[in-house]
């Protein structure tokens, strides 16, 4: 083509792209493929929900770039010293949206609002060990814990224990209204087509170096790519490797990665036959190459992973039960636990989610079949994927699971005799819940790890799952965007500290 | 006359076995809306905070009920209320309409406006090299899967011009046409490229056809020069196949383009109805298919019309 009907195109085209945007004001035009599925910060769960509520509302407390505590609407935080009181101190100028301060009413009456089992906030869970919340002042809140808890302050640094306007609550109007402390407002939103998040004058937390984020969702990863290099979007969130991969080699675009909590793992269900046995889990564990699988699937991209996936608390995982394939061992385990000749079983994924699942579920077929395991694949839709998980109806799947911080709060809900998913786990022993339980009552950090590196040591070796890899977080950016830094949380947070070359 | 009162009067009785069989399906498909909206954070929940997330969705109600209220709810006009846009369906309905509706007529005006006349041209050349040609490309044409235009469309601007038409934001026709066309022509030609293939090959064949016939013959025996024999008499009777498949391929084009509109990011009435079923929002879902069935049936019924209008022998309902 020539230049000159090359340049035609372009001009016509770009006729059709102007979009009406304030005279003079500066915007981040930020893309991402899967909306929020709702407003309420208390009952979304969603990790795309997340990412747009953690704009917009705050919790007493977050997670920093290296997960590192930091002041949210609270200024400071106390524990007493046998863990059972926990006190916050708010910052005296956090105000909503609408200009009324932040008072310890509203955090009071915010847990209040989670705790309630009318509101169905899945995140209750993490927070039942609240008997009590004194507000001797308007800045200070009184958590009382029915023992030590340590978890529970990383459990708070999440936006499904943000603090919402008690007024707000009496009306009923959360989830309908945006009423946050958070960075931006909520200017205007289409759900599953796009968002206008204008920078909030009065945040405490500081100046915001650009007036607004213009969301769009695009549903297609390739398509988020395609308007990175229009020049459509400044910024995007991407979670397929298969097209984030690609952003390294478009001129002027960045790609941002960081190692994600979440962690990709094989589940054997603990109490189906033969799966029941310790030699035959052993046995897959030993037939395993994670770091294949990641090749294969991930190109590579994150790392083998022990269970625990905190940087704080990550061991290195060579010195784990069998994390070097060793076939003959397998076999030798599989003989002694009387499938010489192998056996059958089906594996459960997710279709493209994540989008790796597939591929991750062909490669461990591959793999288990030079043991003699036959496996058949189950694709299913994520919901019925989900519906099968939790009802414990597989014989082993694929799974992306959620990480956190603490890794208490990751792992009670799996590996505790009272944990809220023993149906989806099928498996528990004296020595992981001793573990847990000192894990949650220990209030010395270096015992805490130590309490943790037996953990995962003892699950390795007993093998219910086989954990394989954690993946990264993507986000990818124009060169005209400076200052963000991606967090293993996948946090968009770090966007207020954005800013952008004319 | 009668004939089109009574397919109108028919239309309740489709939409009623519509509505029961939309409503029982969306509910047979496992996975429901709490599990959609919480994912495995669905395992976290007690059971008094499952039992309130299952009356909020209405799934309290047994499905007579539930159907029944809905059914009720219908015929007052009252399509119920999304639970994951917080809006009346029907409200989120006229406002993904237009979109469609607009999209359906550029890729039916692409496909025709190519597709007819390269078909009668084609068969005007019946089995010379350039009829080869046609044939050959109608054939990738037809074959080629929308997405696949769709994404190389992307793929070519993107990265060989570095423009796009924006994506995300919707700019309605009367709000600014020249953007709304900028938007809508990609998708359009992906949409109509399999659309005009289509047109071309039936298009061709039914001119062949034609060409054949007795009359035709006549007409040319009786001096009248080609151009006035092919579109005054080969014409109108080839027409009939091409109303059929471009009535059928529009009608489907106004149930919304579900890929299609996925890629380029269109809030068409395509990816209202996918989210719906990801969401496993009963109502949305319920009231969009309905809607995209009562659509069918008046394009159907256009259709017959048309055919009528074209050959006065099709005497529908006459004896």
């Amino acid at each position: 083509m020539t230049t000159f009907t090359k340049a035609t195109a372009v001009s016509a085209i770009a006729l059709g792209l102007a979009i009406a945007a304030p005279a003079g004001a500066q915007t981040l035009d930020v893309a991402w493929s899967q909306d929020a599925t709702g407003l309420d910060p208390h009952t979304q769960t969603a990790f795309a929900s997340i990412r747009l509520l953690e704009l917009l509302y705050e919790p007493l407390v977050r997670l920093g770039p290296n997960l590192e505590l930091q002041p949210a609407v609270a200024e400071s935080w106390e524990f007493s010293d046998d863990a059972t009181t926990l006190t916050f101190t708010l910052d005296a100028d956090a105000v909503f949206h609408d200009g009324t301060p932040v008072t310890a009413a509203d955090v009071k009456a915010s847990f209040e609002r989670i705790l309630d089992e009318e509101t169905a906030a899945a995140a209750r869970a993490n927070y039942t060990s609240i008997t009590g919340i004194e507000t001797p002042d308007d800045r200070t809140v009184v958590f009382m814990l029915d023992g030590p808890n340590v978890p529970i302050l990383n459990g708070m640094a999440s936006i499904n224990a943000a603090v919402v306007s008690a007024a707000a609550i009496e009306a009923g109007t959360v989830g309908t209204e945006v009423m946050g402390s958070g960075p931006f407002t909520l200017a205007e939103r289409t759900p599953n087509a796009n968002a206008r998040l204008a920078a909030f004058a009065d945040w405490h937390g500081g100046d915001i170096a650009y007036d607004e984020i213009s969301v769009s969702v695009l549903p297609d990863e390739t398509a988020i790519l395609a308007s990175l290099r229009a020049g459509q979007a400044d910024f995007a969130l991407m979670t397929d490797p298969l097209v984030a991969t690609l952003v390294t080699g478009a001129p002027g675009l960045d790609l941002l990665t960081a190692p994600t909590l979440s962690y990709h793992v094989l589940q054997l269900n603990a109490s189906r036959a033969p799966m029941d046995q310790l030699a035959v889990r052993q046995a897959i564990s030993c037939a395993i190459d994670r770091q294949d699988i990641l090749d294969g699937a991930l190109l590579g991209e994150g790392e083998v992973t022990g269970p625990l996936t905190s940087p704080a608390y990550r061991n290195d995982p060579a010195s784990l039960f069998c994390y070097e394939q060793d076939q003959d061992r397998a076999r030798e385990l599989l003989a002694e636990a009387g499938f010489a000749d192998g056996f059958e079983a089906s594996i459960l994924a997710a279709n493209g989610e994540p989008p790796t699942a597939i591929a991750e579920a062909q490669l461990i077929q591959s793999q288990l079949a030079e043991v003699g395991i036959d496996l058949e694949i189950e694709t299913q839709e994520m919901n019925v994927y989900i519906d099968r998980w939790l009802a414990g109806d597989f014989d082993m799947a694929v799974a992306l699971n959620g990480g956190r911080v603490d890794p208490y709060t990751m792992y009670n809900r799996y590996w505790t005799e009272a944990g809220n998913l023993q149906g989806v786990s099928n498996y528990i022993d004296d020595t992981l819940d001793r573990l847990m339980e000192q894990g949650r009552v220990e209030t010395d950090e270096d015992a805490r790890k130590e309490t943790f590196a037996e953990f995962e040591r003892h699950i390795a070796e007993m093998s219910p799952w086989v954990w394989l890899f954690t993946g990264y977080t993507y986000t990818a950016q124009t060169e005209a965007v400076e200052g963000f830094e991606p967090t293993p949380t996948g946090s968009l947070f770090g966007l207020v500290d954005v800013t952008l070359a004319e | 006359m009668g004939y089109v009162l009574n397919r109108i009067a028919l239309f309740p009785l489709v939409m009623l076995g519509v509505s029961v069989f939309v409503f029982v399906a969306i509910r047979l498909v496992p996975g429901d809306a709490i599990t959609a909206m919480l994912g495995t954070e669905g395992g976290m929940l007690t059971p008094a905070q499952r039992e309130t997330l299952t009356a909020y969705f209405g799934m309290d109600q047994n499905w007579f009920v539930q159907y029944g209220r809905w059914l009720a709810g219908l015929l007052q006009g009252d399509l119920g209320v999304s639970v994951t846009y917080g809006q009346p369906v029907l409200e989120i309905i006229l406002d993904r309409f237009p979109l469609t509706l607009e999209l359906a007529f550029l890729s039916m005006f692409i496909a025709i406006a190519i597709g007819l006349p390269v078909g009668i041209y084609a068969a005007i050349n019946a089995d010379r090299p350039s009829d080869l040609i046609v044939r050959v490309f109608a054939m990738i044409g037809q074959s080629t899967p929308n997405f696949v235009v769709a994404l190389l469309a992307i793929y070519v601007l993107s990265v060989g011009f570095g423009v796009l038409p924006q994506m995300g934001r919707f700019v309605p026709f009367f709000d600014d046409p020249i953007g709304n066309l900028a938007q809508l022509i990609l998708p359009a030609v992906a949409l109509g490229t399999a659309f005009a293939a289509a047109v071309t090959r039936i298009a061709r064949a039914a001119m062949l056809d034609v060409l054949s016939e007795d009359y035709v013959r006549t007409a040319r025996s009786q001096g009248y020069s080609q151009s006035y024999v092919i579109w005054r008499h080969a014409l109108p009777n080839a027409l009939i196949p091409v109303v059929t498949l471009s009535g059928v391929e529009f009608g489907y084009l106004l149930g919304g383009a579900v890929i299609v509109e996925q890629i380029f990011a269109l809030p068409g009435l395509g990816r209202v109805v996918l989210d719906a079923i990801l969401q496993r929002d009963y109502a949305l879902m319920q009231g969009v298919v309905l809607f995209i069935a009562f659509n069918f049936l008046v394009v159907n019924l256009l259709v017959d019309l048309a055919y009528a209008a074209l050959d006065p022998r099709i005497r529908y309902g006459a004896k």
